[in-house]
């Protein structure tokens, strides 16, 4: 297809972003033309979804250009980019699931008459016709919870229409559809196409994009890397734009683990649907254990199961070749699992709590007599921690809220120190941490392992990944995809398996 | 076509247990009790559900929208207050008294409605405010005193028959009928009820939508001020004294018919059909529970009781529809 004849619908140009001190975006491009399904690609976190929010109003941009239908525009809130033909379907469908399909089209445009009765013939006639129109069977009087996801998001997508949408964006649309509801919404692109809307069309399925979309963007760390046409291009290239960065951490060669080390824990057929699916894998003493996959693979909730977070509908977990039953978080503590979660203001440390009372809070009952906790003791064991870990830190009777992310951090490695956890997960580790302080939990990490402690790592950065696994797992919705060894990892290697799709194994 | 079906089956289902529930408690007392099955009892029956009814009907709304409204009872009893002053020491007309009722109640629904959608109070704690700022305002105003509203033989009496007939005849019940079908229409019919809906569905996809989510919550804050008005007039006619401080505790009486009634209370789904068959349910018991020889203590006991089961009822009906979506 010749896009370059047509004039783009849309132009954004060096788009920049910053979040108190994070750049989001540093140099974000994109540009569109009528009729054209064009994919937006990158890791997790490399701007895709701050580029489009900005986009559609959501969020404001701190400089660049956005040209649309020729007229440079600043969208103020997701009203106005509606109301100029701007749609994005969400990954998260946003409908109102108590009211019916018409009602959820036409919310704030209802038909009505004196201005408050309601004319609900018409909108279920309107939405009738529209539907007829999509060649899509839907009732406009059902009511939207009670819709498969599949057709929620034909519904969601009919709405777009009748805003009269000149550009829909799709974020992740196949990500909970059947493969029947997958060749629907396909079919209803390539007649949006011929209504000369413009698409864009986030995925990480490689497969789709090979078969929908025209034309490629990357990005990568909030970067524009290049755009490329779909017909000419490949899969590993593609993939090589978007993980090339340079890769300034030197990885890991070689398992650092012993021949003979014993298995520490066992999972089997942990099952927790949708989420997690048949997923079994080991864990020996002194390793660390990476686990790759791209979001919503399942592996936060793979770990929440074992840490007893979340209710696992089967599987079983041997701690030290015995069988356990863990069901609550404090079956895990007392079998010696701890865990640290990616949300680590939510679920990792009492922000208004100081360093010390953080760092015993779970083994408090080795702290106290009598109910009272001995404050002297707990102070002398959080400062023996701080040094050992080097948190920086004026005293340990200093808020946590205080300390930086990676300071944090220690703070709740200590907290599982202290309670002689010898199981430790990590769910995304240096998440919101600064790179100088990233090194120095990489260091902690490789030096638990070293203490003979056994690590699982749940992480997005593959460089973090390939930095301190000895044994990488890749997960693909719900089910575990690939094992590797460290020594035959390679960055396209576990790109490949983190899209390995159900229906292509 | 199925889901459809599907989804009128459960719906009417919880109606229609509610429905039974109410027919199986008249016709346990009438069995049980002495002396129940009689004209004087359903009227004390009645006179007990038209400011509870009044209550319930306007909290719903709020209810729907995923919201709480704590302030009613004592909205109720504060705006009855200062239309009983207005008459009996400024010489007010009754007629225009009885307006000033509705007008108070729709300003302290104002006042809640502003506080929600636009200060960001979180209903509970705003309305929470509201109602010992009413409690209070109504004993300024009364200077602690009671307010007597005019007796039936007296010359402005008319105004009892609102709500009973010299000789007995119930005709609040027709009134309370024609407001339940005032608000059945603008609950179904029109914007306002189409709005309360979505919010209570979800309310960040309302906003999305283009739904100026902040007005159409502030109107069903005032929906509820305003039938707490109307439930203040009421009340009056019913019992003629009010007293300072008193009202406190309606609120919950009529919440609790509301969900007795079937509206959930993490909004999107209600009716005020079933806050009706709610409202008559709590009645029952109120007036039942001494035919049966319970003294009022096991009353307060048992409806706290009701309470709970209702809202249990509604948890474990959220659950089901959570886990019936997520298998699909």
């Amino acid at each position: 297809m010749t896009m370059e004849t047509k004039a783009p619908i849309l132009t954004m140009e060096h788009i920049t972003k910053e979040f108190t001190g994070v750049k989001a975006l540093k140099d974000a491009n994109l540009d569109l033309y009528p009729g054209e399904v064009h994919a937006l690609m990158g890791e997790n976190g490399a701007g895709k979804s701050t580029l489009m929010k900005i986009l559609t109003g959501i969020y404001k941009k701190n400089s660049g250009k956005i040209t649309y239908l020729g007229k440079e525009i600043e969208l103020k809130n997701p009203k106005e980019a509606q109301e100029a033909g701007i749609i994005i379907v969400h990954q998260e469908l946003n409908m109102m699931n108590h009211l019916s399909v018409a009602e959820n089209i036409f919310i704030g445009r209802e038909e009505k008459s004196f201005g408050f009765w309601l004319d609900d013939k018409t909108i279920n006639q309107k939405a009738a016709k529209l539907f007829e129109k999509l060649g899509i069977s839907i009732h406009p009087k059902e009511i939207i919870g009670n819709l498969t996801v599949g057709k929620q998001q034909m519904v969601e997508i009919a709405k777009a229409i009748s805003y009269n949408a000149r550009i829909i964006i799709f974020d992740e649309p196949t990500a909970a559809l059947t493969e029947a509801e997958i060749s629907e919404l396909f079919r209803m692109i390539e007649e949006l196409k011929e209504k000369g809307v413009g698409m864009i069309y986030i995925s990480h399925r490689m497969d789709e994009i090979e078969k929908i979309t025209d034309r490629v963007t990357v990005m990568r760390d909030g970067e524009y890397i290049g755009t490329v046409n779909t017909h000419d291009t490949t899969k590993e290239e593609i993939i090589n734009m978007m993980v090339g960065r340079v890769i300034y951490e030197t990885p890991k060669t070689e398992s650092a683990v012993k021949e003979d080390a014993p298995v520490v824990l066992k999972a089997e057929g942990i099952t927790m649907s949708p989420s997690v699916k048949n997923a079994s894998f080991s864990l020996r003493k002194g390793e660390i254990l990476g686990f790759a996959g791209l979001m919503g693979a399942g592996r936060t909730e793979l770990a929440r199961a074992i840490f007893g977070a979340d209710k696992m509908e089967k599987g079983t977990v041997f701690i030290h070749g015995k069988r356990v039953e863990i069901n609550s978080p404090m079956d895990a503590v007392k079998n010696g699992i701890g865990y640290l979660s990616e949300d680590r203001k939510r679920f990792g440390v009492a922000v208004d709590l100081s360093v010390s009372e953080n760092s015993v809070l779970t083994a408090l009952s080795q702290f106290s007599e009598f109910g009272f906790v001995n404050d002297s003791l707990a102070h002398r064991t959080s400062k023996e921690y701080c040094e050992k870990l080097k948190t920086k830190t004026p005293s340990v009777h200093q808020l946590v809220r205080n300390l930086s992310g990676g300071n944090q951090q220690k703070v709740v490695i200590a907290k599982w120190l202290i309670q002689n956890s010898d199981i430790l997960i990590f769910d995304e580790p240096t998440r919101g941490i600064d790179v100088g302080a990233k090194s120095e939990i990489y260091t902690l990490m490789n030096e638990l392992a070293q203490m003979g402690k056994s690590i699982i790592m749940i992480s997005s950065e593959l460089t973090e990944v390939l930095r301190l696994s000895d044994r990488i797992i890749v997960m693909c919705e719900g089910r575990i995809t690939g094992e590797l060894d460290i020594k035959d990892a390679t960055q396209e290697e576990i790109m490949r398996l983190a899209t390995l799709r159900e229906q292509t194994v | 076509m199925n889901d459809i079906i599907e989804n009128i089956k459960t719906k009417g289902m919880q109606k229609f247990i509610a429905l039974g529930a109410l027919i199986v408690l008249y016709v346990a007392f009438s069995v049980f009790g002495n002396n129940f099955f009689t004209v004087d009892t359903l009227v004390s029956i009645f006179d007990a559900s038209y400011y509870i009814g009044f209550l319930a009907i306007g909290v719903t709304f709020v209810i729907i929208t995923g919201g709480i409204d704590l302030s009613i009872g004592t909205v109720m009893m504060c705006s009855a207050i200062v239309g009983g002053t207005l008459y009996n020491n400024m010489g007010v007309p009754l007629w225009l008294s009885l307006f000033v009722i509705i007008l108070v109640g729709g300003i302290f629904g104002l006042l809640n409605g502003i506080m929600v959608s636009r200060l960001k109070l979180p209903p509970f704690i705003a309305t929470l405010g509201t109602m010992m700022v009413a409690s209070g305002i109504g004993s300024i105003v009364s200077n602690v005193q009671s307010t007597t509203f005019p007796m039936r033989s007296a010359a402005d009496g008319w105004y009892k028959n609102i709500f009973r007939t010299a000789d007995n005849f119930p005709t609040g019940i027709f009134v309370l009928i024609l407001f339940t079908l005032l608000a059945v229409i603008l609950l179904n019919k029109t914007v306002i009820g189409r709005y309360t809906y979505a919010i209570g569905s979800n309310k960040e996809a309302a906003r999305l939508s283009g739904v100026n989510v902040q007005r159409w919550e502030t109107v069903v804050y005032v929906i509820s001020g305003l039938f707490a008005g109307l439930a203040g007039i009421a009340y009056a006619a019913t019992y003629t004294t009010i007293l300072p401080g008193a009202g406190q505790g309606f609120e919950l009486q009529a919440i609790a018919g509301v969900v007795v009634g079937g509206t959930s209370l993490s909004g999107g789904v209600g009716s005020i059909i079933g806050t009706f068959i709610g409202v008559f349910i709590m009645s029952i018991l109120k007036i039942g529970l001494p035919y049966v020889n319970l003294q009022p203590h096991y009353q307060t006991l048992i409806t706290g009781i009701v309470v709970i089961g209702a809202v249990l009822l509604d948890i474990y009906r959220t659950k089901k529809e959570k886990s019936i979506k997520s298998k699909s």
